[in-house]
Order: structure tokens, then C-alpha cells, then sequence
């Protein structure tokens, strides 16, 4: 490798003693220095052309602020990077799950280690070479396929949202978008489609429904329509152009697109195909809300449209004049077709603009310019996605199911924004 | 037409022929995408022994319930050492405690059970759940949360009809076998209707 020995030489070249190696010398420093080629090299340099930044290559903190960058070099190549340490944004962990932090983000996509967590029995460690996913049932061929296998066949990339249907919290002024809505995220996921492992094992005409079943403590089960799985369920084994997250699933998780979070059933070892549902705990007890007339509503899988102004919204304190309004929008139904905003307390509403191009399925980020003067005032948004569906008020939601809150609430958002530029979650 | 002239022509629509084929030939054998076929061949049999080892739910019909019966008052034993401490004995607790009240004894929600106050009343087997197999189902796979699969069927079973009597589903002295679990009827079964919602301006 003539590229690496003439990267050596450059170092070697400078004819380190061993008193300098050894830190004898006041005038001198040993730092480890990464090349190019992801080789450690240790390099003595005189104490004063020591770039402070060199001295750890694989964290940058605010301590290693220097009054002038152009003067200095900066820190090498890593392996791998790291956030600015000036930045933090940081879900808001409980003991089952933990929020992204939506006020923080940009665009659309959340980064994998903010993706919203939601598990039933922590987080298993999984072997990727020992992994295997079980298909059977009435199928004509039950067949075993490891991970090798699932990356073997013909692969799909598509941008969606995930959203935990029980996503809505209130009851306090002080609540930012990530504890009122925080559990939902939008990663690029890359897998196979279940139609194709459907045609591999041969699934019979009767199945109707099918199994899916976790590798965690909480053997998560969930029955899913087979109807689903021929339209666009898929087997995701990459995440954001990386291996799926542990939390997140790893090695291999089921993806409903549109669908109530739970039932992308994450470490998914076992599918048996079926013509009734089996009643999990996770689609009776868990997963079904109450409606209109005492009943409880049951296998309520698509995730109604829904939208959250994310900026500003608490606790952003804000400045008089222009103030561009920020958020994301999605739907289970389709794509969002309009967001509409209102700045006067929902007396009158305006589109926003959206940002291209919308998805089926996804987080859609929306803006709209308003001049602010300072006036007391509450903002809003509400979607409509492609069948036409209207984001309800908390009211009329509330009125319509005979219901304070619970699984599939998606109701506007109001924020307050007070003379201060204080902002509030309205009421 | 002379003779020569019908050779010519024959020679001619010959070569013809010869080329295309050769043509097709080279252009299909530099053809590197392949069509999708309906099967790829990936993946391996799977066993009936492995497929058993896996196969652990149960479905409303009874179907995975594996042969046995189960008795209250075994069930109660077993219960107050291995679920009592997370999930309580019925009465009101000063904290939270880490699992959700499985069934409530306190007067103060006995009436307000099977939908009245549907927000209000702590959901429990006897107040929300539809199917008594799903209690079998649910504690063998994933209970205690401490020691998940560490049951046996025989102590599933006598929690079952534990936890069905303290929901007063069956009355002292029962005890259910896997014939007679499926055909439990729960009290919130009525209640429960499939999503109807499908989009467009109705709210539901
Ligand atoms: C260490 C505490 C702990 C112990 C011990 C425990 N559980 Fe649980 N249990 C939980 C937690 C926590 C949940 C909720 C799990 C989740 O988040 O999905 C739960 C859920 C349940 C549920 C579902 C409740 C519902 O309404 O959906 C049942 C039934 C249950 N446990 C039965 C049992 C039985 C039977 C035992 C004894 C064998 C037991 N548990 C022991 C903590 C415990």
C-alpha cells in the first residue's frame, strides 16, 4: 500500500526520539495523530505548535474552542463522527419509551438516535449471525431465513413516519412538541418487502391474517390484516442508510407504513400466517380506545392526519416582526394534500406552504411567513390528507368520540403567544 | 426468374434469417438483469420441531392451548409469590405500583365498571379484556415481567383461573381446561366494534 507508507514517512520523517516519546522534554508533546488511512501514529511536535485539537481525535468539546480557527489546523479524520458538541438535542426518556425531540429538528427525516422509543420489555441484544425469521402457518412451504437471506432478495427504500397511537399528551402550559407528540419519527428504512417472502413460502388464499411476532422479553405479537402485507408491509433491516437501530428493531423489524407504531413489531422473529385474529393482549387490553356509546374501538391501524407547529412552540421565548412558522404535517391515508395556519386564534385560515416533495405516508414539513407585533394571540395548524380528511379541534374530536384522549388522538395543536413572546400550549 | 437469380434470393433471405438469429442470441446472453421470478429459492425448511418451539400463541378458538386444567386456589398460591408484589391484591395502594391492577376489589369502582364510566374505571380483565384465552396467551409469553417464559403451562393455567375469578368471570370451584377457556364469554366482548373510520370528513 504505497499510499499508507508514504503517510508514514511524512511522521517518521521527523525523527521522534525516544526522550520525546517519553514526555521528557518540557518543549515537546506526544499526540496521537489519525491519518488518512484510520492509522494511529504518534507524533512528537514541539509544546507550542501542539494544535489543542489534535489531542483527541474523537471528541470535540467546547473546550477545545480556540479564539481564531484559521490559525490553527483542526482535528483529522475519524472513523466515525459525532454531533457538534454545541448542539444536544436529547429525547425525553421514561422507563417504556422516550420522545424525539421535534422543536429541534429540520426537515423531516430524525436522526436514528433520536427516533422515538417505545418497548414492552426493554431492548434485547441479538446476534445478527444467530438471527432467523421463522414464516409458517397456512402457507405451502414454511421456510426459516436468516439475515443474509432477507438481504439477499430484492431490496426497497422508502421515507416514512412511525407514530406510537398513543401520541397525545396535555394538560399543562409548559409542554414543548416533543412532550405533547413526541412519539412519532420519520427514518429512510431499506428491507425487503413482505410480498416477496409472501410468494417465496406461498401463502394460501384463505390466510387472511397473519402473526407478527418479536424476539423481546414482551414477545410482542400483533395480528396484521394479510391484505397489508401484500400492499406495501416490509421486513426493514437498515435504517437512514445504517443498520436499524437495537431499540429501533435490530437486525430486522416488520414496517406497516401509515400504521400504528406498535404494530411494526420491532426483533421480528416469527410471521404465521392465519384466517382469524388472534386477540393479543397488545390488540385488546392495549391499543383499542373507547368511542362514542361505551364501545371500544379494535383494530384501528391507520394513523389519521395530523400536524404540530414546531416553531415556534414552547418554551421558544419570541422576538417581534417576521417569524417564519415551522412544522410537520403527515397522514397513514395517503399524502397531505394542505396545511392551513391560523395566527388569529382560529378565526381565519391561510395555506401554508409545503415542502417537496410530499410523501405518501411521511412527515411533511410545512412554513408560512407572519409578521408578529407583538399582540397577544393563539397560532395553529391543521392538515388535510388526500381522502379529505380535516385535522379535528381537540372539541370536536373530543365530542365525536365521546372521549377526553387515549389511542389515535390527533387533535390541533393551539400555541399561545403572549405580549412577552412567552409561548404557550393553549387550551 | 433464372435459376442462379432463386439461389441468390434463397442466400439472401437465408443470411437473413442467420443474422437476426445471431443477433438475438448475442444481445439476450449480454442481458445482465434478470426478471423476477416467483420464487428465488432463498431461505431454508423450516422443521415442524422448530416451527413447535416458536409456536406459542393462542387464538380465541382455543387453538395453542395445550392440554390441562387449572385451579383457583392453586393459582392464588402462585400468584401471591410471583405477581402480587407488581400487580397488588385488588385494594388501593399509597404508590404506584409497576404492573396495572389485574382485577379491583375497593367499592369504590364497583359499580363503575362494563363502560359507565369507561374514562374513569381502571381497565381490568373482567372490565375490558374480550377474550379469556388472551390471559393464558399473555402471562405465558411475556409474565412475570422479571422472568419472562418461566412459567410453566401447569402454573399458567391455575393463574388464568385465578385471574378469572377475581374478576368474578367464574365462580370458587371452577376450573377451566383447555375445552372449556375458549368458550368463557367475557363481559366487555359486547363492546368491542372493528375501526370504521376510513378518511374523508366523517370524524370518528
Ligand atoms: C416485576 C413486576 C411484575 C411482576 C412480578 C409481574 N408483572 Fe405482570 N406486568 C408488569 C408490567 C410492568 C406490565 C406491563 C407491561 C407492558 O408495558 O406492556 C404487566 C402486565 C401484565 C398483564 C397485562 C395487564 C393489562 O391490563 O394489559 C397481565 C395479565 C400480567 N401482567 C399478569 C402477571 C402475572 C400473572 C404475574 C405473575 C406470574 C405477573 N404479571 C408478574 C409487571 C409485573
Amino acid at each position: 500500500m504505497k499510499e499508507e507508507n508514504s503517510e508514514n514517512k511524512l511522521f517518521t520523517d521527523r525523527k521522534i526520539s525516544r526522550r520525546l516519546l517519553l514526555g521528557g522534554a518540557a518543549t515537546a508533546a506526544v499526540v496521537l495523530v489519525q491519518t488518512s488511512v484510520g492509522k494511529m501514529v504518534q507524533a512528537a511536535v514541539p509544546e507550542s505548535v501542539v494544535p489543542p485539537l489534535l489531542t483527541d481525535s474523537t471528541s470535540l468539546t467546547a473546550a477545545d474552542l480556540i479564539a481564531d480557527p484559521t490559525r490553527i489546523p483542526g482535528r483529522g479524520p475519524s472513523v466515525s463522527g459525532m454531533p457538534s458538541s454545541f448542539e444536544n438535542p436529547q429525547r425525553i426518556p421514561s422507563l417504556t419509551s422516550s420522545r424525539t425531540p421535534l422543536q429541534d429538528l429540520y426537515g423531516t427525516i430524525t436522526p436514528s438516535a433520536l427516533h422515538f422509543e417505545r418497548h414492552h420489555g426493554g431492548i434485547p441484544v441479538i446476534d445478527p449471525q444467530k438471527y432467523e425469521l421463522v414464516i409458517h402457518g397456512m402457507v405451502d412451504k414454511p421456510l426459516v431465513f436468516s439475515l443474509a437471506d432477507l438481504k439477499r432478495f430484492p431490496s426497497v427504500t422508502r421515507t416514512c413516519f412511525i407514530e406510537c397511537s398513543g401520541n397525545f399528551r396535555s394538560g399543562k402550559e409548559e409542554m414543548s412538541p416533543q412532550e405533547i407528540c413526541g412519539l412519532t419519527s420519520q427514518s429512510e428504512w431499506t428491507g425487503v418487502m413482505l410480498s416477496t417472502l409472501f410468494r417465496e413460502v406461498g401463502v394460501r388464499e384463505k390466510a387472511s391474517w397473519f402473526l407478527a411476532e418479536g424476539g423481546d422479553a414482551a414477545v410482542m405479537t400483533r395480528s396484521i390484516p394479510v391484505s397489508k402485507g401484500w400492499d406495501d408491509a416490509m421486513i426493514a433491516y437498515a435504517q437512514n442508510g445504517e443498520a436499524v437501530r437495537p431499540e429501533q428493531g435490530y437486525p430486522a423489524r416488520l414496517l406497516l407504513p401509515g400504521w400504528e407504531g406498535n404494530t411494526s413489531v420491532k426483533w421480528l422473529r416469527r410471521i404465521e400466517l392465519s384466517d382469524q385474529p388472534y386477540m393479543t393482549r397488545e390488540e385488546t387490553s392495549k391499543y383499542t380506545e373507547t368511542v362514542k356509546g361505551g364501545k371500544i374501538r379494535q383494530f384501528s391501524f391507520v394513523m389519521d392526519a395530523r400536524s404540530i407547529i414546531t416553531f415556534p412552540s414552547f418554551p421558544v421565548q419570541l422576538e417581534r416582526g417576521y417569524v417564519e412558522i415551522r412544522g410537520i404535517a403527515w397522514t397513514g391515508r395517503g399524502k397531505i394534500v394542505k396545511v392551513e395556519i391560523s395566527v388569529d386564534a382560529g378565526r381565519s385560515w391561510a395555506p401554508a406552504e409545503l415542502q417537496g416533495p410530499v410523501l405518501d405516508k411521511a412527515h411533511t414539513a410545512f412554513r408560512y411567513l407572519w409578521k408578529w407585533e407583538g399582540r397577544e394571540t393563539e397560532i395553529m395548524s391543521r392538515a388535510v390528507d388526500e381522502t379529505g380528511y380535516v385535522q379535528p379541534s381537540y372539541q370536536e374530536l373530543s365530542a365525536a368520540r365521546e372521549s377526553k384522549g387515549g389511542y389515535h388522538f390527533n387533535p390541533i395543536t393551539k400555541w399561545r403567544v403572549e405580549r412577552s413572546g412567552k409561548v404557550l400550549l393553549g387550551a | 426468374m433464372n435459376n442462379r437469380a432463386l439461389i441468390n434470393r434463397y442466400v439472401i433471405t437465408l443470411l437473413f434469417f442467420v443474422i437476426s438469429a445471431v443477433v438475438i442470441v448475442v444481445t439476450s446472453l449480454k442481458r445482465t438483469k434478470a426478471s423476477y421470478p416467483e420464487k428465488f429459492g432463498i431461505g431454508r425448511a423450516a422443521s415442524a420441531a422448530e416451527i413447535s418451539a416458536l409456536d406459542i400463541d393462542v387464538r380465541p378458538d382455543g387453538k395453542g392451548l395445550p392440554v390441562g386444567s387449572g385451579d383457583i386456589a392453586a393459582g392464588k398460591l402462585i400468584y401471591n409469590t410471583k405477581c402480587l408484589a407488581c400487580h397488588g391484591d385488588g385494594k388501593k395502594t399509597e404508590v404506584k405500583l409497576p404492573g396495572e391492577p389485574l382485577f379491583v376489589d375497593y367499592a369504590e369502582f364497583k359499580n363503575n365498571t362494563a363502560g359507565q364510566k369507561a374514562d374513569q374505571s381502571p381497565k381490568t380483565i373482567g372490565t375490558y379484556w374480550p377474550y379469556a384465552t388472551t390471559i393464558f396467551d399473555y402471562v405465558r409469553r411475556a409474565m412475570p415481567y422479571n422472568a419472562p417464559g418461566s412459567l410453566s403451562n401447569q402454573e399458567v393455567y391455575h393463574l388464568t383461573a385465578y385471574l378469572l375469578y377475581r374478576n368474578h368471570i367464574i365462580s370458587s370451584g371452577t376450573v377451566i381446561t383447555e375445552k372449556s377457556l375458549p368458550k368463557i364469554v367475557m363481559p366487555a366482548k359486547e363492546k368491542y366494534v372493528e375501526d370504521d373510520r376510513e378518511g374523508g370528513t366523517a370524524l370518528k
